[in-house]
């Protein structure tokens, strides 16, 4: 039943400061072509350090063999599938690497003169232009660096806006299966959070919203499709209820992928929302990040942007500081632009007839592996899926088996799991995100893989709950690591490791 | 797929959208391009920079050498296409490298413990402040002038909402160094935080102990910035400030019109539970063998939400690789050295110039224009493919006419030449 993997050579690699050895090199500098100056009489002892205690010294072979080895450790979309739901995990174009390293792009400092800055700031301008059109919105920044740096500077727009009109307000309403950024962020604004209950369709029940909304109310942050998957269907109903109180719309843009070139934000009420980059535009992940969290608005928030903005002036562009009701700056410089560069050429590759047919595939996708899976899995709710389906561990949990235990015996099968546990408003949550990048084969192995694992679930729960058996590292003690941190390596914890001669070959390990 | 899901097509599955939600209309962008046509039109845009220029620019972003090992690594799909290591059993690579990147940052800074990154130094200044205020239970923050203006800035659109008050004190205008009578009448009972930077805006290396000292007869933490990290290979590393908030753009991340960076706070072992963003820790798997994990997650938002020390999700950990990699490849001494050619090349064409300020500096200096403005001197370099220093005025109208210049290893001694020369036209040196 498994076909997607075997266990293979994994090479043992100790940590850096392990593989050290004093006076090994792995650099080389040019000769200075300047006198030498002795450091301490140039700055003094008391501001000279006399070394780094502890600090690696290996060659230039140990470095490349080190972060090779630790690279076969990691799975990655290269290796296959990836269905975090909400992390939108695709495909990650080459073309893009490569255009983001063009010297004049990648060695362009941010104080440079403007004329020498013509076409970096040309690309900003593409790009901002490019998302003003996929979201519907009228204006654009790019300088947030990560989703939920654009969700703070969205909710201080807000502020902005609601304060230049008299009253900040008080509360931004959340509804129970937002991100965690979205409560975060409020606090972060000044703002008390108030939550908002979904209904039996897994969407914003429209009534208790009502009764929330109130001149106390600065917006309601909304994630569309929202984070079960679902369409909110009454999005328009629930925009005139905040609008009619004077208050905003705040879209969490995390599943922009169901959407684009199918809907756009603001045409269905959204005032001001966040784009991930790295989601819908396929910037890479790279291990946790960058990211660029763009900011889209309405024409209302448009003064309130970060500063500076881009500006058209005798045909060519410049930064314009003069920005009197701007909410200030939220990063240095103009945002993680190596990030834009990357985007802007993906937005290119696909065109307007492109980027639609991706919605549609990962919608396709997402619905395939509801339906191939629903007969085993409990579905979370009955309303259609878009882009991402959500399950309830329900069935599994009654034989002691949680989403948990199902995640780690799905690597067995040569897959990265789900995202676990999330959103928390369903019981043990299996949050499935294909993207459209997935054949039919490598879904049908994945729908495989479920199915077997619901099948062992009844046969044999022991070998899921002790699940993954595949792996170099068996399961994590996660519970010790946050009891007794050790969040940096020290010479003296050298005896409590254990020899690399006593680590177990992978084939002694249990077999799947 | 279709006969499997039991519909006609794929716009069936869309049908739930109301209509008046739909877009029916097609994206006004250009068709498909293909990958050539992509290539020319950056190629295009590249050309439009500054290519084949010298620059004597540094003010946050710097241009050190790459080792070609750096994209090497983090070129590797298994590195660039993997997400958050939530799963540690699949994630030990990244895993063990941001284990080795929390402990190098914490070699460096003499701090217990980084974090694995902020989006950058300008956000990891904001993010320390407020979190000296929940360590301190005070609010107040007093930030140096000689820190970065754009992290100031950043400082303040961050913290304006927060009910946390941020006041500037003033630096010596003789010394360059922070002014510490102005910092000790400033600093009362509801300081949470003092915040400098080492080396400063100007270039010049405070000196840490001494703010600590002021700083914690008060009961208030010292907050330490850096963004230049090759100091740290010489400068005494900052153990006396409670926290460290830093930018590693230095360590072979290219200036990128700004972006993206790295940025880190590190701290004391008795902070770490009001640190935010994520942590790598060191545990064992099922057989006892050492592993890797995220660890001290109640901090963050996805368990806590409004009450996580931070709302940072995503951060900067590809390009935290990079600065381990590059740690990597220099090492205990290679870092050292780097940091002396850094030192030598600005001393050798500080040594030219009319210097603004007397205290000890690292590879940036100011310098007065003489008489003349700055622009008029950079107008004069851009003629000769050299792009000068950054005038000073629009940050510090105090000193206005003087310029921020920079040299790193990759300065040549021609160029610097050529600098001094475009100074010295007018001037008496």
């Amino acid at each position: 039943m498994i076909r997607k993997v075997r266990t293979h050579i994994n090479q043992n690699e100790p940590l850096l400061f392990e593989r050290s050895s004093p006076g090994k090199k792995g650099y080389q500098l040019p000769e200075l072509d300047v006198p030498a100056v002795d450091p301490v009489d140039a700055l003094g002892p008391e501001n000279t350090r006399d070394e780094i205690p502890g600090f690696p010294e290996v060659s230039e072979v140990d470095v490349i063999r080190h972060f090779t080895r630790l690279s076969t450790w990691n799975y990655a979309i290269d290796l296959g599938l990836y269905p975090l739901g909400s992390c939108t995990m695709k495909y990650n174009p080459r073309i893009n690497e490569v255009v983001a390293r063009i010297e004049g792009l990648a060695w362009a400092h941010p104080y440079q003169p403007e004329a020498l800055s013509q076409g970096a700031m040309e690309i900003i301008a593409a790009l901002e232009a490019a998302l003003a059109e996929i979201t519907g919105m009228h204006a654009v920044t790019l300088q947030p660096a990560a989703g939920a740096h654009g969700e703070l500077t969205g909710i201080l727009l807000t502020r902005a806006l609601l304060a230049s009109r008299g009253n900040p307000r008080k509360k931004i309403l959340v509804p129970d299966s937002a991100h965690g950024t979205n409560p975060a962020t409020a606090t972060m604004a000044g703002y008390s959070v108030e939550n908002i209950k979904s209904n039996d369709r897994g969407m914003i029940d429209v009534e208790s919203l009502r009764r929330a909304v109130n001149e106390d109310v600065a917006a309601l942050m909304v994630t569309n499709p929202n984070t079960v998957g679902v369409f909110e269907e009454e999005i328009t109903r629930i925009a005139a209820i905040l609008h009619e109180k004077g208050a905003l719309v705040y879209m969490d843009g995390a599943n922009m992928n169901a959407l684009v070139g199918v809907a756009r934000p603001g045409d269905f009420g959204v005032d001001v929302m966040h784009l991930n980059l790295h989601k819908t535009f396929s910037t890479p992940h790279g291990g946790g990040g960058p990211g660029s969290g763009a900011v889209a608005v309405t024409r209302e928030l448009e003064p309130f942007l970060p500063a500076p903005r881009l500006k058209r002036a005798g045909g060519s562009w410049t930064w314009n500081y003069d920005l009197p009701q701007t909410i200030g700056r939220v990063r240095a410089y103009y945002g993680n632009f190596g990030v834009l560069v990357r985007a802007l050429a993906y937005i290119m590759a696909h065109g307007a007839e492109g980027l639609r047919k991706a919605t549609l595939d990962a919608v396709l996708n997402a619905n395939y592996i509801r339906k191939l899976i629903e007969p085993y899995y409990q579905i979370a709710y009955d309303a259609p899926s878009m882009h991402e389906c959500v399950f309830s561990d329900d069935r599994q949990a009654a034989r002691g088996v949680r989403t948990g235990d199902i995640a780690k015996r799905l690597i067995d099968y040569g897959f990265h799991p789900y995202t676990v546990s999330f959103p928390l408003i369903v019981r043990g949550a299996l949050m499935i995100e294909p993207t459209e990048t997935e054949g039919k084969q490598e879904l049908d192995l994945f729908c495989d893989a479920l199915i077997s694992i619901a099948r062992e679930v009844e046969e044999n729960p022991e070998i899921v709950l002790k699940a993954p058996h595949s792996t170099r590292t068996s399961r994590v003690d996660e519970v010790t690591a946050a009891r007794k941190p050790i969040v940096r390596w020290k010479p003296e914890s050298e005896a409590a490791q254990a020899p690399a001669e006593a680590i177990t070959p992978a084939t002694e390990r249990a077999g799947p | 797929m279709l006969d499997a899901i039991g519909v006609q097509a794929i716009e069936d599955l869309f049908r739930q959208l109301p209509p008046e939600v739909r877009f029916h209309g097609a994206l006004n962008l250009p068709a498909g391009k293909s990958e050539y046509e992509i290539v020319d039109y950056f190629r295009a845009r590249g050309a439009e920079g500054a290519n084949g220029y010298a620059s004597f620019l540094g003010a946050g972003v710097y241009n050190h050498y790459r080792p070609v090992l750096v994209d090497t690594v983090v070129s590797r799909g298994e590195f660039l296409t993997s997400y958050t290591p939530y799963q540690a059993e699949i994630s030990q690579g990244i895993l063990t490298s941001i284990f080795e990147f929390q402990t190098m940052v914490c070699q460096l800074t003499g701090m217990d413990a980084a974090n694995a990154s902020m989006y950058d130094g300008s956000t990891a200044t904001p993010e320390a402040a407020m979190m000296a205020a929940r360590i301190t239970g005070r609010d107040r923050v007093l930030v140096a002038r000689s820190v970065h203006p754009e992290y100031r800035e950043v400082l303040r659109t961050y913290t304006q909402h927060q009910g946390i008050p941020v006041e500037e004190f003033a630096y010596d205008p003789g010394s360059g160094r922070i002014d510490a009578d102005d910092l000790q009448r400033r600093l009362d009972d509801n300081t949470a935080a003092v915040i400098v930077q080492s080396p400063n805006f100007f270039g010049i290396v405070e000196n840490i102990r001494e703010a600590a000292a002021i700083a914690h007869k008060k009961g208030a933490l010292l907050v330490d910035v850096f963004t230049e990290a090759v100091a740290l290979g010489l400068i005494e590393p900052p153990s006396d400030a409670d926290i460290v908030a830093g930018e590693l753009q230095s360590f072979a991340i290219s200036p990128s019109y700004g972006g993206p960076f790295a940025g880190v706070i590190a701290t004391k072992q008795t902070y770490i539970r009001q640190m935010p963003g994520r942590l790598v820790g060191q545990t064992k798997d099922a057989q006892g063998n050492r592993a890797f994990c995220l660890t001290l997650a109640t901090r963050e938002q996805h368990i806590r939400r409004e009450k996580a020390t931070s709302n940072i999700c995503t951060n900067q950990a590809l390009i935290a690789l990079m600065a381990t990699v590059f740690m990597a490849v220099y090492g205990k001494e290679g870092l050292r050295e780097l940091a002396v050619q850094n030192l030598s090349k600005a001393r050798y064409l500080a040594n030219r110039l009319p210097l603004r300020f007397r205290a000890p500096f690292f590879n940036e200096f100011v310098v007065s224009a003489n008489g003349r403005s700055p622009e008029e001197i950079n107008a004069t370099l851009l003629g000769r493919k050299i792009i000068g220093g950054l005038p000073l005025g629009r940050y510090y109208p105090e000193l206005d006419g003087c310029m921020l210049l920079c040299c790193t290893e990759m300065s040549k001694r021609e160029h610097m030449d050529a600098v001094a020369d475009a100074f010295g036209a007018d001037s008496s040196k």
